[in-house]
């Protein structure tokens, strides 16, 4: 069976002006109980890869610059 | 993929599962013995998995002197649970349970104290008094992995666990595990094993159809209790769902425990109490069920009527604590606790033994029915755990850990069985295209709801015993194309394990019991001659599901019959509420 892309909102917003993945920071995607964070193929920001959230916020939480914001998944808001 | 590479190591005392009760039994395991080789193995990563991930806003079974006694405790679980309960585990709980709280005081773990000093407990429960609210417990998780850090336990992240390994005779002999973002191979040969994986919580879907919308952290998904059962160990009572009362949409609770002892309390569309205490047990969710099919639903948790500042002090607990989100949920639809009461919901089910009682069966040292192998937390069947639960027993279990591991040697890895296992777990990246686990994973869930939800129906069943076959079946065309939907296409085989075993366990037990749990229309009383007993799920030597029925250890604390039903009257007769 082919597969289809099925595109989606995704709750956890990163601002890329704040991020310092470049630096190598790897905060966020480190604490994700769910590991829907990654870092861009650049290396110079975090996004959210997968739309598996449990609106936790450690990502938000732990994040140094105050990059990270978790929105409450559309389906549930 | 390429093939992935397989590494082996071998651990004294190998913890599955770093959220709660894993951290805490690596600790104790550690401390009884230094020397020992400890390894946490997480799915995640320790700092924040688990239940706990961003803290806990209270203590809901602290037994502390002065407050309530063991004896009380046990009573009033023994009570809540109909019975089937295994009072000597309970009781070990209970009488570790002071001493626990003493130690994560130690730790720095704030707990709220009165003027004097002493714990500021107050009463939710039907009859004692054993909540002691964490208003600053936001750092949990921090205290514990700084002493995983300082006793040196090898703590390894992103790992699932996929298999337990038993040796020739019979005794656990350690697990295999994946790597969550590459797909390699870890063997783990270990003296003894904990299990601490948590609640089967993504086993139902959440009314918002969003999978991971669900109560309980959604990594949390009964990793461990399909592990213990392909390993032969028993279950208990798994058909004692776990259902909970909960903020609708947000399905995260919202929290009468919290606000019931500043003077919330759920309310029915009318204002009214319906209810006479907010404790969760299968009683109050069949009263919560009952009013939500009335004219009289929804149901809401009400505030309205308490002084600004009290819900200020209310806003700051549930909005920094546990769930912090929910002030983000209620801030987007302009609820403001002043002005408005919070719809609640009825949770998707789920097995834990945190809030309900079903569970890897344990006894009172923690022990599963697998030599060597030990369950704490939800996923262990002592009743109503809650976090200082998963941490006493948690230690029970490294202590007992231990000592046993002190007593065995290392057994070699049956090859057969690790090449076995491993062509299971690649088998989805062989595939080009095919299902994908999110679509299995959704029907799967979807047909939990409408087959296995009470009120439970035999024929109903049935036929989800019949959807699940072929669910199993499109296994074989289940593709994942990157690490991340390898690790969803193995949880989702967990999910559909638990599954089986929720319709089996339900069938099995020809009564209702438990209040909303396990309320069987055809079978709608509850049958004392024949099920006063505790019943047991195992996998044969065939891969069949086989079922006993457990007698009841002799109670440590009797319980009167006329105490007995004190969960039986929780409802408000309806002119009393309207006064």
């Amino acid at each position: 069976m082919p597969l289809a892309n099925h595109d989606t909102s995704v709750p956890v917003i990163v601002d890329d002006a704040k991020c310092i993945a470049a630096k190598g920071c790897r905060v966020c995607v480190d604490v994700c109980p769910l590991d829907v964070l990654a870092i861009d193929v650049t290396g110079s920001r975090a996004y959210m890869k997968y739309d598996e959230c449990w609106y936790c916020m450690p990502c938000e939480a732990d994040c140094p610059t105050g990059a990270v914001t978790v929105n409450i998944p559309y389906l549930l808001r | 993929m390429s093939q992935p590479g397989t590494e082996y190591l071998d651990a004294d005392v190998l913890v599955i599962g770093g959220g709660t009760g894993g951290p805490m039994a690596a600790i104790r395991a550690k401390e009884a013995n230094p020397n020992l080789r400890v390894v946490l193995l997480e799915k995640a990563n320790v700092k924040r998995s688990g239940a706990v991930s961003m803290g806990m806003d209270g203590l809901n079974n602290a037994v502390i002197p002065g407050y309530a006694t063991p004896e009380q405790y046990v009573k009033e679980i023994t009570i809540a649970n109909d019975g089937i309960v295994h009072q000597p585990a309970l009781m070990a709980y209970a009488q570790g349970s002071y001493d626990m709280i003493r130690f994560l005081d130690s730790l720095d773990v704030k707990f709220e104290k009165d003027g004097a000093g002493d714990y500021a407990v107050r009463k939710v429960h039907h009859m004692g008094t054993y909540v002691l609210p964490m208003p600053q417990g936001h750092h949990v998780k921090k205290v514990l992995y700084r002493q995983l850090r300082r006793l040196r336990i090898g703590v390894i992240n992103r790992y699932m666990a996929t298999r337990l390994m038993r040796a020739a005779d019979g005794r656990i002999s350690g697990a295999i595990g994946v790597n969550t973002r590459t797909s390699e191979f870890l063997v783990v040969r270990a003296k003894t094993v904990i299990m601490a994986t948590g609640a089967a919580g993504r086993l139902g879907l959440p009314s918002s159809g969003y999978l991971f919308g669900t109560y309980e952290n959604a990594a949390n998904c009964g990793d461990g209790h399909a592990m213990a059962y392909h390993a032969g160990a028993e279950l208990a009572n798994l058909e004692c769902y776990q259902i909970n009362p909960l903020i609708k949409d947000y399905n995260g609770p919202a929290c009468a425990y919290v606000t019931g002892p500043f003077g919330g309390y759920t309310a029915n569309n009318k204002g009214q109490r319906f209810i006479e205490c907010d404790y969760w047990s299968g009683q109050m969710m069949l009263e919560f069920w009952r009013e939500l099919q009335s004219g009289n639903g929804p149901v809401f948790l009400n505030m309205t009527h308490l002084a600004p500042e009290t819900v200020s002090e209310i806003e700051t607990i549930l909005h920094s604590n546990e769930r912090p989100s929910r002030g983000r949920f209620h801030e987007g639809r302009g609820t403001n606790y002043r002005e408005r009461m919070i719809e609640m919901h009825i949770s998707e089910i789920g097995f834990c033994a945190g809030h309900s009682a079903s569970g890897v069966w344990v006894n009172e040292f923690a022990e599963t029915t697998v030599p060597g192998l030990y369950a704490a937390g939800d996923m262990a069947s002592v009743p109503h755990n809650y976090m200082l639960g998963a941490f006493v027993n948690g230690a029970i279990a490294g202590a007992r850990a231990a000592s046993f591991a002190a007593e065995v040697d290392l057994a070699e890895v049956d090859a057969d069985f690790l090449a076995a296992e491993q062509a299971r777990v690649l088998a989805p990246t062989l595939r080009e295209d095919g299902l994908t686990p999110h679509e299995i994973e959704y029907k799967t869930r979807r047909l939990v709801n409408d087959y296995l939800n009470p009120p439970k129906v035999t024929a109903k069943m049935r036929i989800a015993q019949e959807r699940f076959a072929e669910i199993r079946e499109d296994l074989s065309h289940m593709v994942a194309r990157d690490p991340h939907e390898l690790l969803r296409a193995l949880e989702v085989q967990s999910i559909l394990d638990c599954a089986d075993m929720a319709a089996a366990a339900s069938l099995y037990r020809t009564e209702s019991r438990w209040g909303f749990y396990h309320f069987r229309v055809d079978h709608p009383e509850t049958d004392n001659e024949n099920w006063q007993c505790h019943t047991m799920l195992w996998r044969d030597q065939d891969g069949a599901i086989r079922h006993r029925k457990r007698p009841i250890a002799p109670y440590v604390v009797p319980v009167d019959a006329s105490e007995m039903t004190a969960y039986q009257r929780l409802r408000i007769p309806a002119a009393q509420a309207a006064e």
